[in-house]
């Protein structure tokens, strides 16, 4: 090979030059990697109901007296938990590259201000346009919603009747959970589906309901 | 009619939807740190990041034979240049390229100069032995098992990126 450049060497991965995040790989490449994440986490939780069926009385009580479809939903829960902690350590590292990357080393301090950092900067990184829409919600004042016609992660994926209310945008909210969390805004954030009017496929609202501490916070600062 | 040739990786990835790699890199990083936490055994690890890859491969190879149109590779020196050139293109948009055979031609290397999967990351001590790409070895397992090529008893990933 004639004139073949030198690739420089880097001791460290801290002091390589951080990539414009320009690149693309195939949507086709991040939905099998993301079914795989899926269904290794149905894997592990089925081994830990199994674990809890042999050695916890919990489960068998839950299921005794409310029922088999307790047990099912335990199961729902340990997944979602550990597909929300997946997109936990992504959102956290999101928010550290977007900072340095997109807002010259600057992070949002207010409650709006980190709002609309999710809802605009992340999501247009992460899945190529700003979320749909950002709502605040109306029953309490510590939750807001952002809404999506269509998640990314959920555009292959349908859920049987039987998994209830197993939603894969748990990753997302995951996602906006670590990016919260780790600009000091502890959040609880979870996705849920919700049927539309004339739609097939249901729309997904990630729900984000906000620590009390965040709230006293926002109202001293004024 | 002409049956249509076989297109390019660059024609193809042009024409197919794309998500940013970051995204993918801090998904595919996701998935390992919870293997790690779960399996703790290096080894057990690289098996079950294979075994993940050979689940996408037989699933990819359908999508990969219906873009690309691909005519049947008649030797296995095509199959891998095939491979390097549309497959990683197609899918993660970085060429490679095919080094290292041997004489009989029945092994080879394919080095991935920029590899999306890397990026950020740096393995530390206790986690040497850990091959980090495996998932790609197992991709490529799974897709040619699927189309009938007499599968590779040993793929194993050597990492050659500029990292």
């Amino acid at each position: 090979m004639i004139g073949a450049s030198k690739i420089k060497q880097y001791s460290n991965v801290l002091e390589k030059p951080l990539s414009k995040g320009k690149q693309e790989v195939s949507l086709s490449a991040f939905a099998f990697l993301f079914s795989e994440l899926v269904q290794y986490n149905q894997t592990q939780v089925d081994n830990i109901a199994e674990l809890e069926r042999r050695y916890g009385v919990i489960l068998l009580l839950q299921t005794m007296f409310l029922g088999p479809w307790a047990a099912g939903s335990e199961i729902v829960h340990n997944q979602l938990c550990r597909l929300e902690d997946a997109g936990y350590a992504v959102g956290a590292r999101c928010l550290e590259l977007l900072c340095h990357r997109e807002k010259g080393n600057r992070r949002e301090t207010r409650l709006l201000g980190i709002l609309s950092f999710v809802h605009s900067t992340v999501w247009k990184v992460l899945f190529g346009k700003v979320a749909d829409s950002l709502e605040k919600g109306t029953e309490h004042e510590d939750e807001y919603m952002i809404s999506e016609k269509e998640l990314l992660v959920n555009r292959f994926i349908s859920i049987p009747k039987d998994m209830g209310t197993f939603n894969c945008g748990a990753f997302v909210a995951g996602i906006v959970r670590g990016v919260l969390d780790s600009a000091g805004f502890p959040a609880v954030v979870t996705a849920h589906f919700v049927p539309m009017e004339g739609q097939q496929r249901p729309r997904t609202t990630i729900l984000i309901k906000f620590a009390e501490e965040v709230l006293r916070r926002e109202a001293r600062l004024g | 009619m002409a049956p249509a040739g076989p297109r390019s990786g660059d024609a193809i990835f042009a024409s197919v939807e794309r998500v940013n790699a970051e995204l993918f890199t801090l998904t595919y990083g996701a998935i390992v740190r919870q293997l790690l936490t779960d399996l703790e055994e290096v080894d057990e690890v690289n098996k079950q990041l294979d075994q993940m890859g050979y689940n996408i491969g037989i699933r990819l190879v359908d999508e990969f034979l219906a873009k690309s149109n691909v005519s049947r590779c008649v030797d296995f020196k095509e199959t891998a240049e095939v491979i390097a050139k549309v497959g990683f293109k197609m899918f993660l948009g970085v060429g490679a390229s095919v080094t290292n055979w041997d004489a009989e031609g029945t092994c080879c290397s394919i080095v991935l100069e920029d590899n999306p999967l890397v990026d950020f990351v740096e393995l530390p001590d206790t986690c040497q032995g850990l091959y980090y790409c495996n998932v790609l070895s197992g991709v490529i397992r799974g897709a040619l098992e699927m189309v009938s090529v007499p599968s590779c008893a040993s793929l194993s990933l050597v990492f050659s990126s500029s990292s």
